[in-house]
């Protein structure tokens, strides 16, 4: 009758649910799916090839690091590579994907201990190190005009400036190309529409709520409007064409919102995100740069252990603030 | 006003089709018993001077008490002869001092259980003296002697007594059935408790998934205007004390602090009907209505058993467990405890013996936290579970102490959501204990 067995006995609850790593991260990459799918639209076969390196290149990397012959393992490293992908122009040097996408395994995420250990998110530690080190290919004049549709064209014939580094650049758009995601900028972060798409997804899923990414855009949205022109009139420096121009809404949705490096407490959350429209908004309205999503990133990452320690909820029935 | 939905929680796959449908049945009464002399939160009971190896006694007969205030006395479950005293397996882990009883087949009351008297005339003190003469304990789980939640200390004016009957934990049916089967017991029984305590208000909380018995209890409550039924929104674990008296009531237990604080004193649907069985006839607490069921039990089954009578036997009466059953749970999912084997007594806390096979159970290795902080977001009493974990595998125990580790109830919600699979509710238990001993120091 079965009482030969051997009984397991450990630590209750005996249940759990079926969720895993790997589930959170596959999750992630149907997310990313329709913002893929829409750079591969937009951007051509020069995109596709961008976005294989990188992943390849990312699963292979972590696969040799830690010695391990099941290169998709948790996922997480294809994550990694796809997201760093999205931040790239359409069509970079091979090379330097492969060189951005192995540093943010190994210097973004490895060098710390792997995955949960890493303070800074692996796949902007990679963008700012091909930012810094090969510019030429990241900024500037490079940015070439999306092809909707025509998978063979060659993207890169025309260039130009992204419509957050140039006025002139900027109003030959409106807004409804910025949704829909008809002008030039990275990979991944030109449609708003495929970007709300996975963020909805991942919100589904129970994987991101609506404390960062709501903080950011919401910041983003209204100091774009205090000190752009309006809310979201015709013109475009207003607080809509903030939050649509540029990386907020792929940083806001896929990159603050990564779990490893956001705190964990609830309010921690929403600082996080008005701390990263905050510097977003301060770098492109008042700094150097034209952009500033993955620097504001960066810096709220490195300041999340402090915000989670200032930001540990009250128990319940608690009334002392403490630790 | 009181709100409907309590934050955190958790959605787990609640199996109660196994057994909900199936009406209690009365388990025979068994050949031995085995009876601990400690089955309540308290002190452990002493035998009576008159019991010892050889005595006979009759089914209701108290065998063993202790002069603590928070204690409940024990009765003998069947009626025969005492064949040992000592210790013996027990659910709760290490071995602890038992009374076995050999049935002698009568199953013979005791001639001194009579009824108390007309229970109108009943007293505030008469009521508590009976239920602490029944040996009655929460029969939740939590197993805290009754009659002391019925004795608040005079400063503290209780208004409102909560049955609950939510039964939160996954695959558990038996309250579902008391509820079903005993509703008008339930309500005498609160009466009994409100008219003990001079509670003005009774709410009796049910989960939504159980419409049945929601139906039922508003019948059975139907003519007393100051007793009300709250349906319950189902998440686990809405059962929890601070929970239900959050939702049903709308107040807030202090953190550390204890329901009659706010007014409100709380009890299970099984207790109520014991202090009903009390206050009507006399009859100790020496049977209970358990859930013995999950992919592993052959035929699951709600049963009334005496107290005393061997998980193992209960298990071939239900046709044994199956090849592949891989744990055995007294209690439910979520905060039973696992058995080595099933060599134990039934006790009064005893909700359910719970059969799981592989698929169930979930086995993975751990792996590091990513910081999902699903953990944060399950939990109901508003922890940081991974960071009070992490300090405690780190031994920075008073770190964890000043996450508030002490206001764990170790529901298991974290542990449950956790993607990485770390024993989250385990490692905040050691915690506990830690902080414990140092604080005793």
């Amino acid at each position: 009758m079965g009482m030969d067995n051997k009984m397991i006995v450990s630590s209750s609850p005996h249940i759990r649910s079926i969720e895993s790593i790997q589930s959170v991260m596959t999750d992630v990459l149907i997310a990313l799916f329709p913002v893929a799918l829409m750079a591969v639209l937009l951007f051509g076969y020069q995109a596709l090839i961008t976005m294989v390196i990188s992943v390849a290149t990312a699963m292979l990397v972590e696969a040799l690091w830690l010695r391990k012959r099941d290169i998709y393992n948790d996922g997480s490293a294809a994550v990694t590579g796809l997201l760093f992908a999205m931040v790239l122009p359409p069509s970079p040097p091979w090379w330097l994907v492969v060189v951005g996408s192995a540093t943010a395994i190994i210097i973004g995420k490895q060098v710390f201990g792997g995955i949960g250990y890493n303070i800074f998110n692996p796949a902007l530690v990679g963008r700012a190190v091909v930012l810094v080190s090969w510019g030429g290919h990241m900024a500037g004049n490079i940015w070439s005009p999306p092809q909707p549709f025509a998978f063979g064209a060659d993207v890169a014939a025309v260039t130009g400036a992204t419509a957050l580094a140039d006025q002139g650049e900027a109003i030959q758009y409106n807004l409804s190309d910025f949704f829909i995601g008809t002008v030039p900028g990275c990979l991944g972060e030109t449609s708003a529409l495929a970007l709300l798409i996975g963020g909805i997804w991942l919100y589904y899923r129970g994987h991101i709520d609506w404390r960062i990414p709501g903080g950011y855009i919401g910041t983003v949205f209204v100091m774009g409007a205090v000190f752009g022109g309006g809310f979201y009139d015709n013109h475009l420096m207003t607080g809509l064409f903030h939050v649509l121009a540029g990386g907020v809404m792929l940083g806001a949705l896929y990159m603050a919102t990564d779990m490893v490096t956001t705190p964990v407490t609830p309010t921690g959350r929403l600082i996080f995100g008005i701390g990263c429209g905050l510097i977003t908004m301060l770098i492109r309205l008042w700094g150097v740069l034209p952009e500033g999503v993955t620097y504001a990133i960066l810096l709220m990452n490195a300041v999340t252990p402090i915000i989670d320690n200032f930001t540990v909820p009250k128990q319940f029935g608690g009334v002392n603030k403490s630790a | 006003m009181s709100s409907t939905v309590f934050k955190g929680g958790i959605h787990p796959e609640y199996h109660k089709e196994l057994t909900a449908t199936m009406a209690i049945s009365v388990m025979k009464p068994p050949q031995k018993v085995v009876i601990p002399l400690n089955q309540h939160i308290g002190a452990p009971c002493e035998p009576l001077d008159s019991i010892a190896v050889d005595s006979e006694v009759k089914k209701g007969q108290k065998i063993a008490e202790s002069g603590s205030f928070v204690s409940a006395p024990i009765h003998a479950s069947v009626s025969g002869k005492v064949t040992a005293i000592g210790p013996y397996n027990h659910p709760l882990g290490r071995p602890v001092e038992a009374i076995t009883i050999e049935s002698d087949g009568q199953d013979q009351w005791d001639e001194k259980i009579k009824p108390p008297g007309n229970p109108e005339k009943l007293t505030p003190e008469d009521i508590r003296k009976v239920v602490r003469e029944a040996g009655i304990v929460g029969l939740g789980g939590a197993t805290f002697p009754a009659h002391v939640k019925l004795s608040p200390p005079g400063d503290k004016k209780i208004d409102v007594v909560v049955i609950n009957g939510a039964e939160c934990e996954p695959y558990l049916t038996a309250d579902h059935r008391v509820m079903l089967e005993k509703p008008e017991k339930i309500v005498f029984g609160l009466k009994m408790m409100m008219k003990a305590l001079n509670a003005e208000k009774g709410i009796i909380g049910v989960e939504d998934n159980k419409p049945d018995a929601i139906k039922v209890m508003e019948q059975a409550a139907a003519e007393d205007d100051n007793i009300t039924v709250a349906p319950l929104h189902t998440k686990y674990p809405q059962g929890a004390e601070k929970m239900l008296i959050q939702v049903t009531t709308g107040r807030i237990v202090p953190s550390g602090g204890l329901p009659l604080e706010v007014g409100v004193v709380n009890h299970n649907v099984g207790t109520a009907v014991a202090v009903t069985d009390a206050v009507r006839e006399g009859r100790p607490l020496i049977e209970r209505v358990l859930t013995a069921t999950g992919s592993g039990m052959t035929r699951p089954s709600n049963l009334l058993v005496r107290v005393g009578t061997l998980v193992s036997e209960v298990i071939e009466l239900c046709g044994g467990l199956k090849e592949n059953t891989h744990k055995l749970v007294i209690g439910g999912p979520m905060m039973g405890i696992a058995q080595p084997n099933p060599d134990i007594p039934v006790i009064k806390g005893t909700s359910g013996i719970l059969a799981l096979t592989e698929e169930d159970i979930y086995l993975a290795e751990s792996s590091p936290c990513i910081r999902c902080a699903k953990c944060v977001d399950s939990c109901p009493v508003y922890l940081m579970p991974t960071s009070i974990a992490q300090a405690a595998e780190h031994g920075l125990f008073k770190r964890a102490e000043k996450l508030h580790a002490m206001d764990c109830f170790e529901c298991g919600c974290c542990a449950y959501v956790c993607p990485s699979k770390i024993p989250l509710t385990q490692l905040i238990r050691i915690a506990k204990a830690e902080i414990t001993k140092a604080n005793k120091r």
